[in-house]
């Protein structure tokens, strides 16, 4: 029972994962990837490890992996947070058909002050 | 005090990654966080601790069981804005504001708006955010925060503040 519980969540961990890079592929601009491969390669990451706890059984490498969620779910955006930021100070502009960039708008307004 | 709260934290993270009590494993586990502590410890947030108060935790458990339904719900928006063929999205980067002031509590809400649907945090700035959205649906700021901000403020609100 647990060992198809944990195939499960293996099936459709890996299937959110290909669902992100799909998305790296398809989107058009660096901000809208990162928004991908946040999401799914997150979820897809924890619920692999979920799985090796059902898989296994409880034991030091379910430990391990339930641990490794938390820093999954703690780096991951951070990762993102930062690579987005750093994106945008070095001017990679946003997509064309992108709305609004309220952030370009008043770091421009800052900088004509300065 | 801080220093040894922070130290007692790595030493436990370590002994729950090694799952064995050899005084050799205790010892290096010991060593490393005696360095990590040194090395990091001003940047450890001590009011992190008062999370241990049963009513905290209670929001804190409350809090997460949120944070996981908008995570999947994410996936799913992601995938279906990935698979369909006219890649339905409509991205801009916009500004949000939040009433959270402990550094704490403004990691975790970034760290939730970006795991959350369509959303990801770019950088705080004072009491703004920046939040880079894929499918904006307003022009209006206020919309924008009750959407983007306070489906997690209200619970982090209880749980750090």
């Amino acid at each position: 029972m647990n060992e198809t519980i944990g195939l499960i969540l293996l099936i459709v961990g890996v299937s959110f994962d290909v669902i992100g890079c799909i998305g790296l592929v398809r989107l058009p601009d660096i901000y809208n990837r990162l928004q991908a491969a946040t999401k799914c390669v997150t979820l897809g990451t924890c619920m692999i490890l979920l799985s090796v706890l059902f898989y296994t059984g409880f034991n030091p490498i379910a430990i391990k992996a339930l641990l490794c969620i938390w820093f999954v779910l703690m780096t991951s955006p951070t990762g993102a947070h930062a690579i987005a930021r750093a994106a945008h100070r070095s001017g990679i502009r946003l997509w064309e058909k992108s709305v609004m960039d309220k952030y370009a708008d008043d770091r421009e307004g800052s900088e004509d002050k300065a | 005090m801080k220093r040894f709260v922070h130290f007692l934290l790595l030493l436990g993270i370590w002994l729950l990654l090694t799952w064995s009590l050899h005084w050799q494993e205790v010892l290096v586990g010991v060593v490393v966080a005696l360095i990590a502590d040194l090395l990091l410890g001003d940047i450890f947030p001590l009011n992190a601790v008062k999370i241990l108060s049963p009513v905290r935790f209670f929001w804190f458990l409350v809090y997460t069981v949120t944070f996981f339904f908008y995570v999947i719900k994410a996936n799913f928006d992601v995938a279906y804005r990935v698979l369909n063929i006219n890649l339905p999205i409509k991205p801009g980067i916009v500004k949000v504001r939040t009433k959270l002031n402990t550094e704490m509590a403004r990691t975790f809400l970034a760290n939730s708006i970006t795991l959350t649907p369509g959303t990801l945090s770019v950088d705080i700035v004072g009491d703004h955010i920046y939040v880079h959205w894929i499918n904006i649906s307003t022009d209006d700021p206020k919309q924008e925060t009750e959407i983007i901000v306070e489906r997690f403020e209200k619970l982090l609100e209880r749980v750090f503040e």
